[in-house]
């Protein structure tokens, strides 16, 4: 299995960037699961299609967008690109804005030790 | 330095103020300090720091902390300490000591104040760098220290920087993500007696730096030979330090073996201290430089090509004699000595670098892991990025080849007692990674967690992986890897890390505004989760029972109060509250007229009910919802979520008002008549005021808001004003209250109250598996709109027959009463071919009835909803009850008196 590789560049997940108040200790925050699965109109759904939407998420290993609330600071609701390997932290944007594309996805090298 | 005396197993000894214990001891002539875990065997003093496998003891003194080594441990006037084999033990009664944390932010961490540490706080002060230097030995030099050699001038006035904070007694115990440093501080225990009351024992550094120079040092490594565990064998540069700094005078005859010229120096010194030393038994072939030739200008013997291989004790088990062996000729010689100073090389300090992922490089020249790091945050230097400085040359080699006799007694953890003949049986067992053969012989795994075994492993693994005849390593470390060490770097008190957030400090404690009342009245409390709760109001002579059963009997046949200001309380407004609370609730509220309230059940997306509670509307746009005790953060934040990620086009606001609004129930049959000499503004007769309707009325002129609200069954009344004017009106209540013999009662009533209803509690009678319809609340959900959950309702699994449902249970013996969370099987239940018994339920809520003269319990049981009047067994211990499944509803199931 490939070693995890930690980037020196950027915010690690100890810190998180709240859109409204700026960066802030990660204690202060809840994790919301993956970004950018909107509810459905569970009508228009089959049951397996409803329990896909339920309980099955992406999971990947690197970067993904993830839902966050800083519920001891402002208690809004972001998103942001999270690597799940190496913890870092890439855009936050507000729900129901472009999502910027992943970091992952940029051309930028992963930066490493 | 003054003289003081400590006492060690209850023997009084002297010693010098700051110096280590260990230091002490050995002057004194005790070279066995302790007897080894497993094996027994005599143990002594080893190494000079934390990194000591065997000289461990426990405090009797101050804070009697349960495992410290000797070695660490700072002399102090009133010092008390014992020996332990292994394992210490807790002190009984709580550590009064003191305790705090601290945060740091700046621009330059230096961790390590030898002299690479110090350089580096020089290089970056002179960038205009402010810089935090810790370290966790009495004083700055490092290895200087050892040699009892002060500062240089410069590095002098390194310490003397206004922008330098030196914090010495201060180990880094953690690196995080983000060059986040969490560094424990001593400060009290190296002076003793005379530590001021005030001064916090540990204090707990958390430390952000932009830069961080790792400079830690390094440990040096003994060698795996036979019997390398007895009193008298040290590693070089410990020996060497023992008897020249701290006039350790025991010692006649030294042995000196060595794989690089660390041990030429040492032995130097301990040659310059009178010590005969018998001999410098290289294992290298050869060697040159300044060390050697001292070594040699000194008259001491050196044979290279030579190491040892086993050695003799006296009856003590103390070392006598060293067997050594020509590694070409194979011949051996044996030596007399009273000391066997071992110098196996250096292992670098790698773990702070491998807290945080880094893995450290295995380097053939400096026969250790280094880590070479530079980046803009962090930076190795010293000997961990492989500047030993010296003339070191040290050779790759870890122990002679031994014969199995030989390797039951050659001792890789000293402190778990694991020798090379548990490795090789590991090894045999055909485990080949190092992380499950530390796994499989728990070497690394005690107080020292490997400083000293962790590296021989490694290196007896590469031997065992190679051509074992000639001693030849076909493995390099490289290809073994070196274990992952995890924080913290040293062991550390729990009290330390939970600072003053102890006891009362270590939660907050929510109380109503008539907590004092409470009191008071002798209430005995429960937590409900950080709220005080009234559990019951014991009379004097008064049991548990007894009051219980006569606050149930108040309730039901007279009036009884209840602070239930507790409940969560979420004010709802916006012009879309409605279709809010129709998406957020199973059942409608934008059909609740004005003035009227409605239970209400929600449920996550995948039908499971997950909240409950009373809503009531106070205005068309204007919603006032009540949650449970422990649910009003979490379901304010549900009601959040969805309203900023999925509906933000619906214009609501949510607020929590739960401390804001104090809610009094007033129950029972004569409620209404006391109600009535309270508050004379509103008609509050059955006619005008029904069952589940709010109206606004005043007490002495206090707004209140009034609902006929009931969680008990019976006719009530829930009284809701500002919380400042709570203990107002509930004084009035009850000055009011006497001629009805009005009665206060707590949570332990309102269970039994709300359970002989069939009234559920979110979390007790649900296992979070249940739907509205599980718990016979089909009634409660909407067929007419949409809501979150709904759609789950047609998955097969939530439409099976067999879901657990809730059920009242009648027990056959109507005096016992069912232990909550007791399983429930079929009758005459056998067990399987396994030997198990399946079960059909389980109980949720469990109490005694006054009302029904008899015990009684909810349940959730398989498909119970059709099982009504089945007999069904409860094994409990050691005997089996005997239940009746029934209705969960066991009193008033028409609600007239709820609704008289």
């Amino acid at each position: 299995m490939e070693q995890p590789v930690l980037p020196t560049n950027t915010y690690f997940m100890l810190y998180i960037p709240c859109p409204h108040c700026g960066l802030r200790n990660e204690t202060e925050f809840h994790y919301g699961a993956e970004a950018g699965v909107a509810y459905p109109d569970p009508n228009a759904l089959t049951d397996s299609e409803w329990a896909k939407y339920l309980h099955i998420r992406a999971n990947p290993k690197g970067w993904l967008a993830e839902r966050w609330v800083h519920f001891a600071g402002c208690g809004r609701w972001f998103s942001l690109w999270r690597n799940t390997i190496t913890h870092e932290i890439g855009p936050a944007y507000l729900p129901f804005t472009t999502q910027p594309k992943s970091p992952g996805e940029t051309g930028k090298e992963d930066s490493r030790i | 330095m003054s003289e003081i005396s400590f006492h060690f197993d209850d023997k009084l000894y002297k010693g010098q103020q700051g110096e280590p214990m260990a230091a002490a001891l050995l002057r004194s002539g005790l070279l066995s300090i302790t007897n080894s875990t497993y094996h027994g065997r005599p143990r002594g003093v080893v190494a000079l720091g934390v990194e000591e496998p065997n000289a461990l003891v426990q405090l009797v003194s101050g804070t009697k902390e349960s495992m410290l080594p000797t070695t660490v441990i700072e002399l102090a006037d009133g010092l008390a300490a014992r020996s332990l084999t292994g394992i210490g033990a807790l002190p009984e009664l709580p550590d009064e000591a003191r305790y705090d944390k601290t945060n740091r932010f700046v621009d330059t961490l230096v961790i390590g104040a030898g002299l690479a540490g110090l350089n580096a706080a020089d290089e970056h002060l002179r960038a205009g760098r402010e810089v935090l230097l810790i370290d966790d030995q009495p004083g700055p030099g490092g290895h200087l220290r050892h040699l009892g050699l002060g500062l240089p001038p410069a590095l002098q006035n390194v310490l003397a920087n206004e922008n330098l904070m030196y914090l010495s007694r201060c180990t880094a115990i953690g690196l995080y993500d983000q060059n986040y440093v969490v560094a424990v501080e001593r400060r009290s225990d190296h002076l003793g007696n005379s530590a001021p009351l005030t001064r916090s024992r540990i204090r707990v550094w958390h430390i952000r730096a932009d830069q961080i120079v790792l400079a830690p040092g390094a440990f040096q490594r003994p060698l795996i030979f036979a019997n390398n565990d007895r009193p008298g064998i040290m590693l070089s540069h410990a020996a060497a330090t023992y008897v020249a700094k701290y006039g350790v005078q025991i010692f006649k005859h030294a042995v000196v073996a060595t794989v690089d010229s660390q041990g030429y120096r040492d032995a130097l010194r301990l040659h310059r201290e009178g010590i005969q030393v018998q001999g410098i038994y290289d294992v290298r072939t050869e060697a040159k430089g300044p060390s050697v030739d001292a070594a040699m200008a000194a008259g001491i013997p050196i044979r290279f090509g030579t190491t040892v291989v086993d050695t003799i004790s006296n009856e003590e088990g103390v070392l006598k004699g060293v067997i050594l062996q020509d590694l070409n000729t194979n011949e051996i010689v044996q030596t007399t000595a009273d000391l066997l100073a071992v110098s196996g090389g250096w292992t670098p300090i790698v773990d702070l670098a491998t807290h945080i992922g880094i893995k450290p490089q295995w380097s053939e020249e400096h026969a250790a892991f280094v880590v070479k790091h530079s980046t803009a945050q962090l930076n190795t230097a010293g000997m961990l990025a492989g500047d030993f400085g010296g003339d070191d040359d040290p050779l790759v080699f870890f122990g002679p080849v031994l014969n199995a006799e030989q390797a039951r007694h050659a001792y890789i953890d000293l402190q778990r007692d694991t020798t090379l003949y548990d490795l090789r049986r590991a090894v045999g067992a055909g485990l080949s990674s190092i992380e499950h053969i530390k796994r499989y012989t728990t070497i690394g795994t005690a107080h020292d967690q490997g400083k000293t075994s962790g590296m021989l492993t490694i290196g007896a693994l590469c031997q065992l992986n190679g051509d074992a005849k000639e001693g030849k390593l076909s493995l390099s470390p490289a290809d073994v890897g070196t274990l992952s060490f995890r924080p913290p770097y040293v062991p550390v008190p729990f009290a330390a890390l939970a600072g003053r957030e102890r006891g009362l400090l270590s939660d907050p404690i929510r109380i109503t505004a008539l907590h004092q009342w409470h009191v008071e009245a002798g209430a005995i409390f429960e937590d409900v989760g950080q709220w005080k709760r009234p559990w019951y109001f014991p009379k004097p002579g008064e049991r548990m029972d007894d009051a219980v059963r006569r606050e149930c009997i108040a309730a039901r046949e007279g009036v009884a109060v209840m602070d239930a200001s507790t409940l969560g309380k979420i004010d709802i407004q916006g012009p879309d509250a409605a279709v809010f609370l129709d998406r957020i609730y199973t059942n409608m509220f934008s059909s609740l007229p004005e003035g009227q309230c409605r239970y209400g059940v929600m449920c996550k997306a995948d039908g499971i009910v997950f909240d409950d509670g009373v809503t009531t509307r106070l205005g068309k746009n204007h919603f006032f919802m009540t949650t449970t005790t422990g649910g009003a953060a979490r379901v304010l934040a549900w009601l959040e979520e969805w309203l900023q990620t999925e509906w933000p086009d619906l214009k609501v606001y949510c607020t929590s008002v739960t401390e804001h609004i104090s809610t009094i129930a007033l129950v029972g049959p004569k409620s209404r008549q006391l109600i009535q000499e309270l508050v004379t503004d509103i008609d509050l007769s059955k006619e005008e005021f029904p069952f589940m309707h709010s109206r606004m009325a005043t007490i002495d002129g206090i707004p209140v808001r009034i609902a006929r609200i009931s969680f008990s069954g019976e006719l009530a009344f829930e009284i809701n004003a500002a919380w400042g004017h709570a203990r107002y009106i509930w004084e009035r209540l009850w000055a009011l209250g006497r001629p009805y013999d009005l009665t206060a009662y707590g949570t332990e009533t309102m269970h039994v109250l709300r359970a002989e209803k069939g009234y559920i509690i979110v979390g007790q009678d649900t296992d979070g598996t249940q739907t509205p319809h599980d718990l016979n609340m089909s009634w409660v959900v909407s067929k007419k709109k949409e809501f979150i959950g709904k759609r789950s309702f047609q998955l097969p699994y939530l439409k099976a027959t067999g879901r657990a449902q809730l059920v009242g249970l009648l027990p056959e013996n109507g005096e016992e009463v069912i232990p909550e969370g007791a399983y429930i099987t079929v009758l005459n239940a056998k067990p399987d071919e396994q030997g198990k018994t399946s079960h059909t339920g389980f109980v949720t809520s469990s109490y005694y009835s006054p009302a029904l003269g008899r015990a009684f319990a909810l349940a959730l049981v398989a498909d119970g909803l059709n099982r009504m009047g089945e007999l069904v067994e409860v094994p409990i211990e050691k005997k089996v009850l005997r239940a009746t499944i029934c209705d969960a509803v066991f009193i008033d199931k028409e609600n007239v008196r709820r609704d008289s």
